[in-house]
């Protein structure tokens, strides 16, 4: 892992979560959408938060599937899940959405996970195909 | 029946993201490292051969099949109970399915951090 591969997972995770945020700071606008009224689905993408939202997203899109080329899905996927916590955070100072206790002990949990991962390999080794050989090159990418 | 049409939603959610993201990361797999892609031939040229690759089409269309099982799901049931419950599930799905397809070394670590992850996810719930 080097430097600029880390800046795409934050990629991954600073874009996710605003982009996330910014849609649903657009709905509140929009309102809610029903069948009778479907088309307002489609307006909304007009809507400038929205827009943003989903331009965000694009670039969230391009970091995570740049990131699954050099490095596993089982890496990817924990390690970017600190993006819901950006999320929960984003949700309560920019929404002013209020977070529970559980929200924190889900949170705590979360950051957990994002560490065991994080402190492992970022790819299986596929040369030597075992897994003997993905444990070598664990230990001296932390040495 | 409400109950179990909602299930039933958030199956087809986690079956069909689960499948969206080991073959986004098996088309991945194959065309190579991007970056260098990039570096070698242009930012026009990497786009090229991510969406020129079948199976990546082929993950975006289960992807777009998760998102309308999702607005189905949402219609029956709240986004609270639906969208922490399938991407809760959806961290272990992958996990098993990553190993079983992808071939991933999934060690002890993943495993755990895959568990600890869907469980936190789910408690952002309440």
């Amino acid at each position: 892992m080097t430097f600029k591969k880390y800046l795409v997972l934050l990629a991954i995770v600073c874009f996710g979560s605003t982009g996330d945020t910014l849609l649903a700071r657009g709905m509140r606008d929009v309102g809610e959408v029903h069948l009778s009224n479907w088309t307002h689905a489609i307006t909304a993408i007009f809507n400038p938060w929205i827009a943003c939202g989903i331009v965000c997203l694009i670039v969230f899109f391009g970091s995570y599937l740049a990131s699954l080329s050099w490095a596993d899905l089982t890496f990817v996927l924990p390690a970017t899940a600190i993006g819901y916590v950006v999320l929960a955070l984003l949700s309560k100072f920019f929404l002013h959405e209020q977070i529970s206790l559980a929200r924190w002990a889900g949170i705590g949990m979360i950051v957990a996970g994002v560490g065991f991962v994080a402190g492992g390999p970022s790819v299986t080794e596929r040369n030597e195909g075992h897994e003997v050989a993905a444990l070598v090159g664990d230990s001296e990418e932390r040495a | 029946m409400r109950t179990a049409y909602t299930w039933a939603a958030i199956t087809a959610i986690v079956l069909a993201s689960t499948a969206g993201d080991v073959l986004l990361a098996y088309a991945m797999q194959r065309v190579g490292d991007l970056g260098e892609i990039r570096e070698r031939d242009g930012l026009f040229a990497a786009i090229r051969a991510v969406v020129s690759n079948p199976w990546f089409m082929l993950g975006v269309g289960c992807m777009a099949l998760a998102f309308f099982s999702l607005l189905v799901g949402l219609s029956w049931a709240d986004v609270s109970l639906v969208a922490p419950a399938s991407a809760s599930i959806t961290f272990v799905t992958n996990a098993i399915a990553a190993k079983l397809f992808l071939k991933e070394n999934v060690d002890r670590r993943r495993w755990f951090s895959a568990v600890f992850v869907a469980a936190g996810v789910l408690l952002l719930a309440h």
